[in-house]
């Protein structure tokens, strides 16, 4: 047995992934305060319906089943949490922390059935990179939140350019964000690391060199990510229920 | 007076064995190889232990120190917690023949099952090739791999699971990564890595790259590119589709 602190990187990744999952579930169901003037939380982005102006095709759609608690996140959180659920990083970190598979090297586990991700369900998250290209159109979405973060309306309804400590929360969401998007694994193969002779293929070498090296701290990335997109939602609903206050810096 | 540290060290067989503590007196930039060797030779002589180089290049002195599979030439004593019995054991994942020493001949005979290297046909009369070397900077990262088994020592598919008949292991999928990836090869591996290779076993606990004693980036560069190349060819959907209207 290992006489080293070998629990403490599990627990870890156990406390701080509950501790995420449990606060987004918690947000997503909330249904309110997930807009303040021009920002929109980013759990809830895009809103296809809901009650904000930033909805794209009107409030609550009629097709929503009655018995269903509605929440506009619930309608894209999917595509995100399944990004990172499938993602190499998170699968290897969480089947440890969650499954002790193995709880750590050489410690040992549980249990003596093993199919891994040879089989079904773990074969599923070979669609990770299905979920990918969702994720790229979410970094879209994200960057023009970050465009209308930087237009103000004045009391009369005139916009005008500005810069607030929100428009500096969600810029730094889309970049985190972006960091752990374009350093994918499955991003890196798709650009260039399918390829023998990269050397052929000049631009996609250049994106492949690029995405490596995002893909070299994919965890740090991965984690700085999942924290900030957190505290974007934390600071527009304390903004929009008027308990913090969003300082103008420009 | 010299100082000295307490070792405690797996003697036995495949059957039989238990763990028995020894004192050596250590130094200044000793490894726990000396420690072995002292030990070998004041108090145990009969304490079977492979070695060869002392230089972390052979890979023969592949053991687990204090629970963690190290090359015994380069894992120094003073990084090690003294204070406490530093445990040496044989490497888990294989049949123990005496002591410190395993039977590794596993691993060879899985390589001999792995598609050869067949290259393109010369590019020159003279039967030469040309390459570009950033085309193989890749795949000479795999090749600093020295065969210490660590990797497949600390895969918990081979180690807790016994999955020996059905899994290569991270060593050779490293080894597959080399051929399939080079500039000049033109042999299909896939369907091995798929089927009788069992790449899906990996469960990317990156447990190899963290002791692999030539920082090889396994889990990363060779596995699960390895594992997206199997993807594009058995699960995408819209890669099948790609192949049937560009064959």
């Amino acid at each position: 047995m290992r006489p080293d602190a070998w629990w403490a990187q599990p627990l870890l990744i156990f406390v701080g992934l509950s501790t995420f999952v449990a606060y987004s579930t918690w947000a997503a169901f909330q249904g309110q305060h997930y807009y303040s003037g021009p920002y929109l939380s980013p759990f809830y982005s895009p809103e296809f319906f809901g009650d904000s102006p930033h909805s794209w095709f009107g409030p609550k759609p009629s097709w929503w089943p009655a018995w269903m608690i509605w929440s506009p996140a619930l309608l894209i959180l999917w595509a995100p949490g399944g990004f990172r659920l499938t993602c190499y990083y998170y699968r290897g970190a969480y089947y440890k922390s969650f499954w002790s598979d193995p709880l750590a090297c050489t410690v040992g586990e549980p249990r003596k059935h093993y199919r891994g991700e040879q089989s079904f369900p773990l074969i599923m998250q070979n669609v990770h990179r299905y979920f990918l290209y969702l994720a790229m159109l979410f970094l879209i979405f994200l960057s023009h939140d970050v465009w209308k973060a930087l237009w103000f309306a004045d009391s009369s309804g005139k916009a005008s350019f500005g810069i607030r400590v929100g428009t500096l929360v969600l810029a730094l969401n889309v970049i985190f964000l972006g960091g752990y998007t374009l350093g994918c694994h499955s991003f890196r193969h798709l650009v260039g690391g399918v390829l023998d002779q990269l050397s052929r293929a000049p631009a996609r070498q250049k994106t492949y060199n690029c995405v490596s090296c995002l893909n070299r701290r994919h965890m740090l990335w991965a984690w700085m990510s999942l924290f900030w997109v957190g505290f974007s939602d934390l600071y527009i609903r304390m903004c929009s229920m008027n308990i913090w206050t969003d300082l103008r810096i420009l | 007076m010299m100082k000295t540290a307490m070792f405690r060290i797996w003697r036995g067989d495949g059957q039989n064995g238990e763990f028995r503590d020894y004192t050596a007196e250590i130094s200044e930039g000793m490894v726990v190889l000396d420690a072995v060797h002292q030990i070998q030779a004041k108090q145990a002589n009969d304490l079977a232990c492979r070695w060869n180089c002392k230089a972390g290049k052979c890979g023969s002195c592949s053991a687990e120190v204090n629970g963690m599979p190290k090359l015994m030439c380069m894992t120094r004593l003073n990084e090690l917690p003294l204070d406490k019995p530093v445990t040496i054991e044989p490497m888990k994942a294989f049949p123990i023949i005496k002591d410190l020493v395993t039977d590794v001949s596993w691993n060879f005979r899985v390589k001999k099952k792995i598609r050869k290297f067949k290259p393109r046909p010369p590019d020159a009369p003279d039967g030469t090739w040309r390459m570009v070397q950033e085309d193989i900077d890749r795949v000479q990262e795999f090749r600093k791999c020295i065969e210490c088994f660590l990797c497949q020592d600390v895969c918990h598919v081979l180690r807790d699971h016994h999955k020996h008949e059905e899994f290569i292991g991270p060593r050779f999928i490293v080894y597959t990564a080399a051929l399939e990836m080079h500039p000049l090869d033109t042999e299909n591996r896939l369907e091995d890595l798929k089927k009788a290779q069992g790449i899906g076993y990996c469960n990317i606990t990156k447990c190899c790259t963290k002791v692999c004693p030539e920082n090889i980036t396994i889990t990363d560069n060779a596995i699960i590119p390895l594992k997206e190349r199997v993807v594009d060819e058995f699960y995408d959907p819209l890669k099948k589709l790609l192949r049937l209207l560009r064959p």
